[in-house]
């Protein structure tokens, strides 16, 4: 792996704007503006985070619901500005976030595939010459000329899923995409994921399934209610770590400094062999009633 | 590798070519969903102001078209005029908050969602033109070279829907009730444009304030030109460009300021 840089994430910050500004409209808006009763509250869904990728580096992300995740996501493909903070990319990005939704369901599969493909930024020969193959994977050959909302809900995430995959980014973000539809297909575009991170890009990775996180990523970031709790190439130690975190429940502290965050690893650990040893002495006294 | 940083500026014809293929798969989105893909659809966009301009014809010549000459056409020219401002300037406004689903989970620029609208709209304005100039003949009005000249007033016309759809849609995303307030602002502006009266006989500072009303200003043009056969002076020439600048730059000022901020809000 080559040490050139391809994302540099310095002290981002993200701002947004709450309040019931959304339903009240321009009357409601004028009138309470005259009368000083307009109030938005500001609300950070990411506060400092920094963190450097290189080449061929593989980022997961973990953090509960509201971490602000997918918001760090959108600020690194560019769908939103940082409030702080600056961002670097080299390289172009390929985002699958949310695949399902923004098709138009009065047109057919095939208008969709190209709509969407050209708003992917596909080229039209590209997608003259990829389309079977979209179809083809998607297992939608007799269906082309349906209207996209007569599709099932498997099939649209068949077909969102296919487009998607065709890129060949230098740097891919999934945020939970890693395999969709039943279980056959799970398991090709389970396949096709693996096959485009090996292909040696750059990429970022969303997700609450840990062994997937375990298995894939190289590095690790940590967010918790917008806030850095660590960024670190020790994978399995802050997955340990982050593991009995989620176990502790809503009770348990956030840990703020390393120390912590290794007695989570060691107590995850401890807490693990307890069990392995737990089951060897049913596995044993199993074994002696069996006798 | 690294060839493309993050906002990396490139100038206007890379930009155009990069995003012409989205663009045309755009425009023909708006297409299918406007016409629904039926033939009455289509033909549907030219009955309807034919209709309109039937009633209106019916009802207005006893009372205010006695002494206007070719009043038929002279409807017609508001008539069309107004319904094009009308269908552009709304569905410009829906342009943002119709295609959310979209900006907000890949990156791509806002404007072209409303451009693509306005392209629908002025196809639209095509088909009724065509009507408009068979009405002509049957009218007996004489055909000059003048009247390509009419496709100055197009132009700007166009440019000035651009204009006010950008600002209206970006006013859509942050109020609700944008839509219900600009309906009533089309209801007042399609009484205030003298499509069927004229404004001869009101006093000369009503007149001149009609000229502040971009709808009015074109729907004028289009009459002196084709009813009177005369083109307008150079000043009203400069008037008739001074509405897409003017709203152009305003618009465009919005879309750039609040640009990254619609995502909050949608």
């Amino acid at each position: 792996m080559s040490n050139e840089t391809a994302i540099k994430c310095e002290h981002v910050s993200i701002r947004y704007i709450t309040g019931d500004f959304k339903s009240i409209g321009l009357k409601e808006y004028v009138i309470r503006r005259l009368t000083g009763n307009y109030h938005v509250k500001e609300f950070w869904a990411d506060k400092d985070v920094t963190f450097t990728l290189n080449k061929g580096d593989m980022l997961g992300i973990i953090g509960s619901n509201g971490a602000g995740k997918s918001t760090l996501l959108k600020a690194v493909t560019g769908i939103m500005v940082p409030t702080g903070g600056k961002i670097t990319v080299h390289g172009n990005i390929a985002a699958l976030l949310e695949l399902g939704s923004g098709f138009d369901g009065d047109m057919t599969v095939r208008e969709n595939t190209y709509l969407r493909g050209a708003l992917l930024g596909y080229t039209r020969k590209f997608l003259d010459e990829k389309y079977d193959e979209i179809i083809r994977f998607a297992e939608l050959e007799d269906f082309q000329d349906y209207m996209f909302k007569q599709l099932s809900s498997g099939m649209k995430s068949r077909l969102a899923f296919s487009i998607a995959c065709l890129v060949h980014p230098d740097i891919l973000i999934l945020d939970e995409v890693l395999s969709v539809g039943d279980g056959a297909f799970r398991k090709k575009s389970g396949a096709k994921m693996q096959e485009i991170i090996h292909g040696g890009v750059t990429a970022i990775l969303v997700s609450h399934v840990m062994p997937q996180v375990r298995e894939l990523c190289t590095k690790i970031l940590w967010l918790d209610h917008g806030k850095q709790i660590c960024f670190t190439d020790d994978v399995q130690h802050t997955c340990d770590a982050y593991e009995e975190f989620l176990a502790r429940g809503k009770k348990a502290k956030v840990p703020r400094k390393q120390e912590q965050i290794d007695a989570y690893a060691e107590a995850y650990q401890k807490r693990l062999a307890d069990q392995e040893a737990k089951k060897e002495k049913e596995k044993e006294t199993g074994m002696y009633q069996t006798v | 590798m690294s060839k493309t940083t993050a906002r990396k500026k490139t100038g206007i014809v890379d930009t155009m070519k990069k995003y012409q293929f989205m663009f045309e798969e755009l425009v023909k989105r708006d297409f299918k969903q406007r016409y629904k893909r039926s033939i009455l659809g289509m033909a549907w966009s030219i009955l309807s102001p034919l209709m309109t301009l039937l009633v209106m014809r019916v009802i207005f010549t006893e009372f205010l078209g006695k002494d206007i000459p070719h009043y038929t056409i002279y409807l017609f020219s508001g008539n069309i005029v107004m319904s094009y401002f009308r269908e552009s300037t709304r569905n410009g406004m829906r342009s943002l908050t119709s295609n959310a689903k979209i900006f907000t989970k890949i990156n791509v620029p806002k404007y072209l969602f409303l451009l693509s609208k306005n392209v629908s709209a002025l196809v639209n304005f095509g088909l009724t033109l065509i009507v408009y100039f068979a009405f002509c003949g049957i009218d007996h009005i004489r055909f000059t070279p003048k009247m390509f000249l009419l496709v100055y007033p197009s132009i700007c016309l166009l440019i000035t829907c651009i204009g006010i759809g950008a600002i209206l849609s970006a006013m859509y995303v942050f109020f609700e009730d944008t839509s219900y307030l600009y309906d009533v602002v089309l209801t007042l502006l399609n009484y205030m444009s003298a499509i069927f009266y004229s404004v001869d006989s009101l006093s000369k500072n009503l007149q001149t304030a009609f000229l502040f009303n971009p709808v009015y200003v074109y729907i004028k043009y289009f009459r002196v030109i084709v009813i009177d056969g005369i083109i307008p002076s150079p000043a009203y020439h400069l008037l008739c460009l001074f509405f897409p600048v003017f709203y152009l730059s305003i618009g465009m000022f919005i879309y750039k300021k609040y640009n990254t901020q619609f995502l909050y809000y949608l």
